[in-house]
């Protein structure tokens, strides 16, 4: 249990996609102008995170790592090359999915991420978690925390963007500045405000 | 080459700059640009990939379904990154170490999807590659120049030959610590688009909120 909380705060905070990885930063740069926006996005990415992840390790672990094919009487075969293939075509399907029930039993839910669900597929948060939890050898438990964690981080950075651009915009900032560059030294200090947490191990 | 396929091919470079207008492709602007040698092997990935996907969509532009090109886009820009990825692999392991998992984000690279989708799919063959070549380049100068200014700042070095001698080695320059750090290439991006919009100011973007100037009557002395 304290092995799982303590992934879970790395994932989320020491390893932030977004600000210590900069993972989804597109989307993290276009889609922070609002609050609401920024929490529709923040929870889509969550959802969908917490659910690839975890698959994505089902189908590493079973189908493509070398060896893995075993249970098939394929001892020599490795697929690893196949994972990037894979995963993305996994990440499409489980957005549809995830757009379809959400659609059919959280209506209003489906109706407040909009368009933000299917933009998810091209989010690199999505892709990297999953190519992270490859390259660290997690297994099935601790990808699934991984995966919550990471999308959990991922929520709470945009929706923190997202709050001081909403005050951002009545700075007089000098012409070039405005806009783009102002979010991108704004999002410096943030990322340098989480290396504080950089090398605490729990 | 006609002026339409120079401006296909200038036009990213700095009017339309991938990343510092149309703000695709960051994340791995920022990541692989400690050193200039990683910079300058994620150019090279992504402009192969990019110029191949874009002439592959064009050659079946007419035939995709509306429906499903986003699959079939995507298919062909992993099938492109995963060879660029095994050859890296080959050719170069170390630098694909520590490229680690970026050169597969190429798929999610949105430069990518973003130039099939919006040129490729409605343009020929050669202006789609040039189109290609083009954004490849523009995003490869920022790169190039990010990788080098924090590889110079941060290490004294470029390409790991000693050009500001450190204090370590008897010189006089006292390495920034923080230019290797993943937050110094947001604040160099960010001047950059500074200096980009101020010699080009068509690219200024409209202040969403402008103070209110208040007539302020004058009071005689």
């Amino acid at each position: 249990m304290n092995a799982a909380v303590g992934l879970f705060l790395q994932a989320a905070f020491v390893e932030n996609l977004a600000l210590s990885f900069f993972l989804g930063m597109c989307m993290f740069l276009a889609v922070s102008k609002r609050m609401e926006t920024a929490v529709g996005l923040g929870l889509a990415v969550l959802a969908v995170q917490t659910i690839t992840v975890p698959v994505n390790n089902l189908i590493h672990g079973f189908l493509l790592k070398e060896g893995a094919l075993a249970w098939a009487g394929l001892g020599e075969v490795d697929l690893s090359y196949l994972a990037l293939i894979s995963f993305v075509g996994v990440i499409a399907a489980m957005v549809q999915i995830v757009e379809m029930i959400l659609e059919r039993y959280f209506l209003p839910l489906h109706q407040a991420l909009g368009i933000y669900l299917p933009l998810v597929t091209v989010n690199c948060a999505i892709l990297g978690g999953s190519l992270f939890m490859v390259e660290r050898k997690y297994d099935f438990g601790e990808s699934l925390v991984y995966g919550l964690g990471t999308g959990f981080g991922w929520f709470l950075a945009i929706c923190a963007l997202a709050g001081i651009r909403e005050k951002l915009k009545y700075a007089d900032a000098p012409e070039g500045l405005r806009g783009a560059g102002l979010t991108f030294v704004v999002v410096g200090l943030m990322s340098l405000g989480f290396m504080g947490l950089y090398g605490i191990h729990l | 080459m006609t002026d339409a396929r120079t401006k296909d091919l200038l036009t990213p470079l700095f009017d339309s700059n991938p990343i510092m207008l149309q703000i695709l492709g960051i994340c791995s602007a920022l990541a692989v640009t400690k050193t200039v040698a990683t910079a300058l092997t994620m150019s090279a990935a992504v402009i192969c990939v990019l110029v191949l996907a874009n002439t592959f969509v064009s050659l079946i532009r007419n035939h995709l379904p509306r429906h499903i090109r986003l699959i079939i886009q995507i298919t062909i820009i992993a099938t492109l990154v995963i060879v660029v990825d095994q050859v890296l692999r080959a050719v170069a392991y170390e630098l694909s170490r520590q490229l680690s998992v970026f050169v597969g984000l190429i798929v999610t690279n949105c430069i990518i999807l973003g130039r099939v989708e919006a040129f490729a799919m409605n343009n020929g063959v050669r202006a789609s590659a040039l189109d290609g070549l083009g954004n490849g380049l523009g995003y490869s100068w920022v790169l190039i120049l990010v990788g080098g200014i924090r590889e110079l700042l941060g290490t004294g070095k470029l390409l790991d030959v000693s050009i500001l001698p450190t204090v370590a080695e008897g010189g006089w320059f006292e390495p920034l610590a923080i230019m290797l750090l993943a937050p110094s290439a947001f604040f160099i991006i960010g001047l950059l688009i500074w200096g980009l919009r101020s010699w080009k100011p068509g690219q200024k973007e409209a202040a969403e909120f402008a103070p209110q100037s208040v007539a302020r009557e004058v009071e005689p002395q």
